[in-house]
């Protein structure tokens, strides 16, 4: 059974339409997240299914139950806001305890307490229970944010971007923590971000957006390998997708190639002319390029090279030397390209 | 060289000093007025209008007694026939060979003001708070022609309303009635209200009602638990400025009421008339008509002076 899904859903502001009859299933228990840029409507997808906006077209169900025409306070389901939006008169206990105290829910205060407790030392928030939400740090705000979605245990849980306005370390952290909280929980998530490395470690299944439509759903893995076309390819992988014409790496394409497309992790450099011969007495293939920058990221080392006058990222060994301007040979991993029509489709 | 770090921020201390100097003579300079009406008010009759004016002088609450209350000028012999005096006031009063004769009708009118200037401040921010957040968050057709119109009302000098308000308040039976100066003042704050209070509710993030909303709360339990209390600055600053200008409002008050709504501001010039040119007695109302709004002032400083705490919230 979907735990919550949009069918056809479309929502228009004005002139713009936001999103363009989206069909989404999500399954329960399943961490999904919504991968795209700004304006790709993500945020709008999550609002959909937490009624904060109702869709011109289409229909939204959680639980198998069509929830179209409910009002957010109905649907079971909990948001975590990109900005914090904790409440800065209440301290956090009272944050946490906020949405148990809703009219509905009737919910005793042993109970409420018994519970708050609870989500606080998930989180590792225990000991600020007292304070105020205005006197916390930014990572500590947005664990009382994510707790206070956890307090309820929805049917589904809507974030959007809860992570992006924190610092490096923090995200992972969080990220980290994150999905071993869903896990535990075996909580249905629907995730929004930006960020492709958010996307890659959290997400049962990533759903590319562009433009208000999803152009592919699946696990980070097939999106990764076969992605559906040109935007979903460039919205993973860092750095980005190599987009070269077939011929400037002297590929075999099928017919109808426009476009080649080349992961940095698939280019092969030998120091050297493509046309002279390596030690082994071997031809060396592939076509010459030159370096123009080595970047030492530690675990990984990221070359840019010139090919005929387009510049192609190489991932090559963290030991690798490359000398500025030395001219290299390129070759691509048998196979390992993925060739686009002109229109951007993956052939 | 002291190896203290300096910021080149601050200011030197001599700047301080003489910045300090400044202050403290304008805060004096502005001062004056009050305090001469403080002292007034615990001055003798004869002190207060001695040549040259007495800086130092024995202090009496003669002004305030004066204030309260009516007297009759009597010959010392009847005075003597009365018997000791009950009170302090009546010792007091009878040392100017007067005796009471009844209370004055200023802690009705004191009453009066107190029922109007906080009953009007009430209703405007009570409905300007519903409105701002209405006009805020709602999608209201001619919204910005509306608030135009609101804030239209305010434009007009009063003296060009004077005469048809006066007519249509004979009219209605609202002359000189707590309930007409109440809905006066109440129209006249509500634009200045529903102004103010709007920028307050658009400074507050919608996420704050859409998280309560989501949560399982109604939109007016959310505007009850969230929004109302981000807007207690705002409220409070509002509520300052209402009562000021109901309290302090004297030509709708001179022209509307003459008796059983009539606020202390026309009444105080009156004494001067009842009593002869009873200063202290003058002084003592004033000083009396200040008091609630500093007070009010005072209390709801902290709401002022708190500052916006949207600190949850990074925009």
């Amino acid at each position: 059974m979907s735990a919550a899904a949009l069918i056809g859903a479309t929502k228009r502001f004005g002139d713009t339409t936001a999103v363009d009859a989206m069909s989404l299933e999500v399954a329960d228990g399943e961490f999904v997240v919504l991968l795209g840029p700004t304006g790709a409507g993500k945020t709008t997808t999550l609002r959909l299914f937490a009624g904060l906006e109702r869709p011109d077209h289409g229909r939204v169900t959680i639980g198998g139950a069509d929830v179209t025409a409910t009002g957010p306070a109905e649907r079971d389901v909990a948001f975590v806001f990109q900005q914090y939006s904790l409440y800065p008169h209440l301290t956090v206990y009272e944050n946490l305890a906020f949405p148990l105290k809703a009219p509905g829910r009737r919910m005793g205060a042993a109970a409420i307490r018994r519970r708050v407790t609870e989500i606080a030392e998930l989180l590792r928030i225990a000991p600020k229970l007292k304070n105020r939400v205005t006197a916390l740090s930014g990572g500590e705000m947005q664990r009382v944010s994510i707790g206070r979605a956890l307090v309820r245990e929805p049917s589904l849980f809507l974030m959007d971007e809860p992570l992006s306005s924190l610092d490096a370390k923090l995200r992972e952290d969080l990220r980290v923590e994150l999905k071993r909280i869903q896990r535990d929980l075996g909580a249905t998530i629907v995730y929004v971000t930006h960020d492709q490395l958010e996307a890659m470690t959290l997400a049962d299944r990533i759903g590319v957006l562009s433009a208000g439509r999803l152009i592919q759903v699946d696990t980070p893995r097939a999106v990764y390998e076969t992605p559906a076309d040109i935007t979903a390819a460039q919205r993973l992988g860092s750095p980005q997708i190599n987009l070269v014409p077939p011929a400037a790496m002297a590929l075999d394409c099928p017919a109808g190639a426009a476009t080649a497309g080349v992961r940095p992790e698939d280019i092969i450099l030998v120091p050297g002319r493509a046309d002279t011969r390596d030690v082994t007495g071997g031809a060396t293939g592939g076509v010459t390029g030159a370096v123009l920058a080595v970047e030492h990221f530690g675990v990984e080392t990221v070359a840019l090279v010139e090919i005929a006058g387009r510049q192609v990222h190489a991932l090559v060994g963290p030991r690798a030397d490359f000398a500025h301007g030395s001219p290299v040979a390129a070759t691509v991993r048998p196979g390992a390209a993925l060739f686009f029509d002109s229109s951007g489709v993956r052939l | 060289m002291s190896s203290a770090a300096v910021r080149v921020t601050d200011t030197s201390p001599r700047g301080k000093m003489i910045a300090g100097t400044l202050v403290i003579a304008y805060a004096l300079l502005t001062m004056i007025p009050l305090v001469w009406i403080v002292a007034t008010s615990f001055k003798s009759p004869p002190d207060s209008i001695s040549y040259p004016p007495k800086v130092l002088f024995e202090p009496t609450l003669e002004g305030y007694v004066n204030l309260f209350t009516t007297r009759s000028r009597q010959t010392p012999e009847y005075i003597d026939s009365l018997g000791p005096p009950a009170t302090w006031y009546d010792s007091l009063v009878r040392e100017r060979n007067m005796v009471i004769t009844g209370e004055s009708r200023f802690a009705g009118r004191y009453m009066n003001s107190v029922i109007i200037g906080f009953g009007s401040t009430f209703l405007a921010v009570f409905l300007g708070t519903l409105a701002a957040y209405a006009f805020s968050r709602f999608r209201i057709p001619l919204r910005d022609d509306l608030l135009f119109f609101i804030l239209s009302t305010r434009m007009m000098p009063p003296v060009a309303v004077a005469i048809p308000i006066y007519l249509m308040y004979r009219g209605l039976g609202l002359s000189d009635t707590h309930l007409g100066m109440i809905l006066l003042y109440t129209a006249v704050n509500l634009s200045l209200s529903v102004w103010l209070l709007k920028g307050f509710v658009d400074e507050i993030p919608r996420e704050y009602e859409e998280a309560a909303v989501v949560d399982g709360y109604t939109r007016f339990q959310a505007f009850i638990k969230v929004v109302l209390p981000q807007m207690r600055a705002g409220i409070a600053a509002t509520a300052i400025f209402c009562l000021i200008f109901s309290w302090n409002e004297y030509a709708f008050a001179l022209l509307l009421t003459s008796g059983t709504a009539q606020t202390a501001p026309p009444f105080i010039p009156i004494i001067i008339g009842e009593g002869g040119l009873d200063w202290p007695a003058v002084a003592a109302g004033t000083t009396l008509f200040l008091v609630p709004v500093v007070v009010f002032t005072v209390l709801l400083r902290r709401q002022l002076l708190r500052g916006i705490t949207f600190g949850a919230v990074r925009r």
